[in-house]
């Protein structure tokens, strides 16, 4: 998988776990990995939005990307992580918390080795794929992080102008 | 060294823009006909600071046209030119130049050179050019026919070093003959009304004290100074002259009795003392009129000169206690700045205070009197203000400064909590030294926020040039008068105050300030009174407009809100009521819709800024007598004193302000509307009963009402009572946004952090007020909703 030839590009990308299913982020967009911590809750809101948290001094909202994604919810553990991630929204950077069930491993990939999603029709929405790549015969999915967290169903994304 | 070079030419834009400033505030307090020395050397320092940083910055141009500026002032301080209100306005205009070149210079763009250079024409034609002046016009006219001007970076400074040389010669060396035959002839050439002179006879007795010359004062420079204002006779009085022997060469045994025949003001000769009123006794007596000029020939100029004799002392006399005012009260901001930040020490403070006080007395004594502070005072303020009472501070790094502070706070009080359940004999010392802790990080925290705050002189300085402006376009007289500008507030708020206070003064100017002819029918002075007035009051800002114009009048409101339908013929308001129609989007009663105000926009603009900074505004008016706005604001928006509530696991905070008051709920005072709509009486009041765990739709401790609290709060002239578990403690908190990392939620205004380190929302009870009236126009879709989540 690791190439040595020079004019190729490679990424460094962090995956995680959610159910079965191995998600893969830019890990230049990574800006930390904490623990699980109290989160306070946000009058009506979706309820993928757990709430905010206190990340020293700033308020950073928190997404359960287990609920974003319609899978089963999971009671929040000692393993359960927050993935603190820095998002473009315009020319504006946000700091936003993804809650994952754990945090799997760091991997080298080339940007080519990145294959489109297939169309699922609109049973999956794969507007926030940005592809596929085999990872030790695993499929890992390459988020877009900024087209995730700035979708209009996650609802970040009006009045940001403001 | 280029990325250097950046910030250098940063800081000299934003130094020039200041310094425009100056100058343009010091033409505006120039008065017709007189000159004030003192003032104008101000503005000379300005323009000439501006011309010599140019230079090093190689912007030629700049430097040519500060130079013309320059020039002219130069022949204004040296009595060349009578001042009129057309120099005034030329000078004026040729500020706007500057800062339109400089606005250009820092953004890379081309401004209107064509602009510029006919305005140094105007200057050069202005300048009414004696031959010894000749050397110093060329260059500037050198700079403008081409534009290559001497390219090397010591050329400027060469060219200043020879300008200062060549102003010390102007001042020592070259005393017009006939002053009175150079006034009369310079103002007949500029069309400006002649000043008739009549002269006087000044009697002065200058005495030095022994240490006048080691203070680097020598009594002849004096003297040759005042051979410019006039016919200078000099006696000197060698009685206290020692024997050879006992003579110290350092010392001044000598003084002097000075006859002066002038038809300067008395302010022009003891500014010429100014620098060594605290080394002399001296004494000043006027002769009465030594025959005027033309007395025989001519009755109507004696009539003048009689009115001139009879406003001059007065005015002089207004104007040397403005100066003392406004010297003492920059001291005394410097120095409770510094009190500010320096809070730890404790014996600063009373120290700066004394020196606050004692320009104020020694001011009010006789000179001979004045200790020496004063003239270090004088010197301080007059030089070095503002190198001394300021620093300029990227406002990214004072929030990043708050923000430590903050959570300096919050580990301050998470500590606190734990010592609470810890349990052995070192308690006590844990809790005394966290005691400690707690004041040091207030403390800490306000001086921070402190560095925040600016005087609101910042935006009150504006207006002199503004109201200058619009009264010459509107042809009203008005003058401005402005006080409480070291009233203190947050940047942010100034900012966002600025447009606010620049439309209501514009109002006032438009429609409440009459036309001269219209206050003189009425009775009252041609001139109108506009006020400008900030003060403190508990943790807000006041801000005052007042004009003393026609006022509103009830009548027109209400015919005006009855033709728009807002309310009926027969409705009864009360002022309070007609007044907010002013607020109202599209509601003006101004006559007739002008470049300025009247189209109705505006006011509701108005108070929406000042709403979203969360103050009020409300009006006062008097018909025929004028009008009052009072704007209220908090002095930051950093900073707010919240009060803790509970409904079920989850905490929110009330603003203290916000809150009326917190009440067990008696259940025979609960009313339900249509079964549906709650309200509580509370007196002569139903109140709307807002259940919030129903709203926010989370799980209450209890939803029995008179099991929880009713907390009866206040937004935008309505009134709900929100109804909540219980009411914890009440502390500052410190204001975060939400929208930094997220958006804006309806109802919920920021967020803080509390002492365990969570977070806690802050309700906006206007925006909560909003929701609960929407849920409330569709009871069925808010029914269905809350099952579902349930």
């Amino acid at each position: 998988m690791q190439s040595d030839t020079n004019n190729k590009t490679t990424n460094k990308y962090l995956t995680f776990v959610l159910a079965t299913e191995e998600y893969a982020v830019d890990i230049l967009r990574v800006q930390e990995i904490k623990g699980w911590t109290k989160v306070t809750q946000i009058p009506n809101t979706p309820d993928y939005i757990c709430g905010v948290v206190n990340l020293r001094g700033t308020i950073v909202p928190i997404i359960d990307l287990r609920l974003r994604f319609n899978l089963s919810r999971m009671e929040y553990g000692t393993t359960t992580v927050i993935v603190v991630v820095k998002v473009l929204s315009g020319h504006k950077e946000r700091v936003m918390g993804i809650v994952v069930d754990a945090v799997s491993d760091v991997y080298d990939v080339e940007e080519e080795a990145i294959k489109p999603a297939p169309e699922f029709g609109s049973v999956i929405s794969t507007e926030f794929i940005r592809g596929l790549i085999t990872v030790d015969e695993k499929m890992v999915i390459v988020l877009d992080i900024d087209g995730l967290l700035n979708s209009a169903e996650l609802a970040i994304v009006d009045r940001l102008v403001e | 060294m280029s990325i250097d070079m950046g910030a250098v030419r940063q800081l000299f834009f934003e130094e020039s823009i200041e310094n425009l400033d100056v100058m343009e505030s010091g033409l505006l307090d120039l008065e017709i006909g007189t000159i004030d020395s003192e003032l104008i050397n101000k503005i000379f320092r300005s323009a000439h600071s501006i011309k010599g940083a140019a230079g090093i910055f190689k912007f030629e141009q700049v430097v040519a046209f500060s130079h013309v500026i320059e020039t002219l002032l130069d022949e204004i301080r040296n009595d060349e030119h009578v001042l009129s209100q057309d120099l005034i306005d030329l000078l004026l205009h040729s500020g706007d130049m500057l800062r339109n070149m400089l606005t250009a210079l820092q953004q890379d763009e081309t401004c209107d050179i064509q602009q510029v250079i006919d305005c140094q024409l105007a200057l050069q034609k202005a300048i009414n050019s004696p031959v010894e002046y000749a050397p110093l016009n060329e260059i500037p006219v050198e700079a403008t026919g081409s534009s290559t001007f001497p390219a090397e970076l010591s050329e400027p400074s060469h060219e200043i070093s020879s300008l200062v040389d060549e102003e010390e010669n102007n001042e020592i060396k070259e005393i017009p003959q006939d002053d009175i035959y150079s006034i009369e002839n310079i103002a007949a050439e500029d069309k400006t009304p002649v000043l008739k002179t009549k002269k006087y006879t000044w009697h002065i007795h200058f005495k030095p004290y022994e240490n006048l010359l080691k203070t680097g004062n020598d009594p002849i420079n004096l003297f040759n100074e005042l051979r410019r204002l006039g016919n200078l006779s000099v006696r000197v009085n060698v009685e206290k002259l020692p024997v050879f022997d006992e003579l110290l060469p350092h010392n001044c045994y000598l003084s002097w009795e000075l006859e002066l025949i002038s038809s300067c003001s008395e302010i022009m000769i003891t500014d010429i003392f100014d620098w060594v009123e605290s080394e002399c006794d001296l004494s000043l007596t006027k002769v009465q009129a030594e025959a005027p000029i033309d007395i025989s020939s001519n009755t109507e100029s004696l009539d003048i000169n009689k009115e001139n004799k009879a406003l001059e002392p007065d005015a002089d006399d207004n104007k040397l206690a403005e100066n003392i005012n406004i010297e003492c009260s920059d001291t005394a901001v410097a120095s409770s700045k510094t009190a500010d930040n320096i809070p730890s020490d404790s014996s600063l403070p009373t120290e700066d205070k004394k020196e606050e006080v004692a320009p104020k007395t020694t001011e009010s004594k006789p000179p001979a009197l004045s200790p020496p502070i004063k003239h270090k005072n004088k010197v301080g303020t007059s030089h070095s203000a503002n190198e001394s009472s300021s620093i300029r501070v990227n406002i990214d790094k004072i929030d990043a400064l708050i923000n430590i502070v903050g959570e300096l706070v919050i580990t301050q009080s998470m500590l606190e909590q734990l010592s609470k359940s810890i349990e052995n004999e070192h308690i006590v010392l844990l809790q005394d030294g966290l005691a400690q802790l707690e004041r040091h990080t207030r403390e800490l925290q306000e001086s921070v926020m402190q560095v925040r705050m600016l005087p609101i002189s910042y935006s009150f300085n504006r207006f002199p040039r503004l109201v200058h402006d619009l009264s010459t376009q509107l042809g009203k007289k008005v003058e401005l008068k402005l006080s409480g500008e070291h009233t203190e507030l947050d940047k942010i708020v100034l900012e966002k105050m600025s447009d606010p206070l620049v439309h209501l003064v514009r109002n006032a100017l438009d429609h409440g300030i009459e036309l001269p002819e219209v206050r003189r029918a009425a009775g009252k002075n041609e001139i109108g009174v506009l006020h400008l007035h900030a003060y403190h009051q508990g943790g807000n800002i006041i801000i005052q407009i007042t004009d003393d114009g026609a006022g509103f009048e009830l009548e027109k409101i209400r015919q005006r809100a009855v033709a728009r339908h807002l309310i009926g013929t027969d409705d009864t308001l009360t002022e309070e009521q007609l007044y907010d129609f002013i607020f109202q989007a599209g509601f003006s009663t101004a006559v007739e819709v002008s470049d300025i105000s009247g189209r109705g926009v505006g006011m509701d603009v108005v108070r929406r800024n000042i709403r979203e900074l969360g103050g009020t505004i409300d009006v006062r008016s008097q018909q025929g007598k004028g009008s009052t706005f009072s704007i209220r604001l908090p002095l930051t928006l950093a900073i707010l004193d919240g009060q803790l509530v509970r409904v079920g696991d989850n905490i929110y905070i009330l603003s203290l302000l916000s809150i009326v008051e917190s009440l067990r709920v008696k259940s025979d005072a609960i009313s339900s509307i249509t079964g549906k709509a709650e309200v509580y009486r509370l007196r002569h009041e139903y109140i709307p009963v807002l259940r919030l765990y129903q709203l926010f739709n989370v799980q209450p401790s209890t939803t029995e009402l008179d099991e929880g609290l009713l907390v009866i709060v206040e937004g935008d002239g309505r009134k709900i009572g929100l109804f909540v578990d219980e009411l914890l403690s009440q502390q500052q908190i410190v204001i975060k946004s939400l929208q930094t990392n997220y958006k804006q939620v309806e109802g919920i205004s920021g967020a803080t952090i509390l002492g365990d380190g969570s977070v806690a929302l802050i309700l906006d009870i206007v925006g909560l007020i909003d929701l609960f009236q929407q849920q409330h126009t569709l009871p069925n879709a808010l029914n269905v909703g809350v099952d579902n989540a349930e």
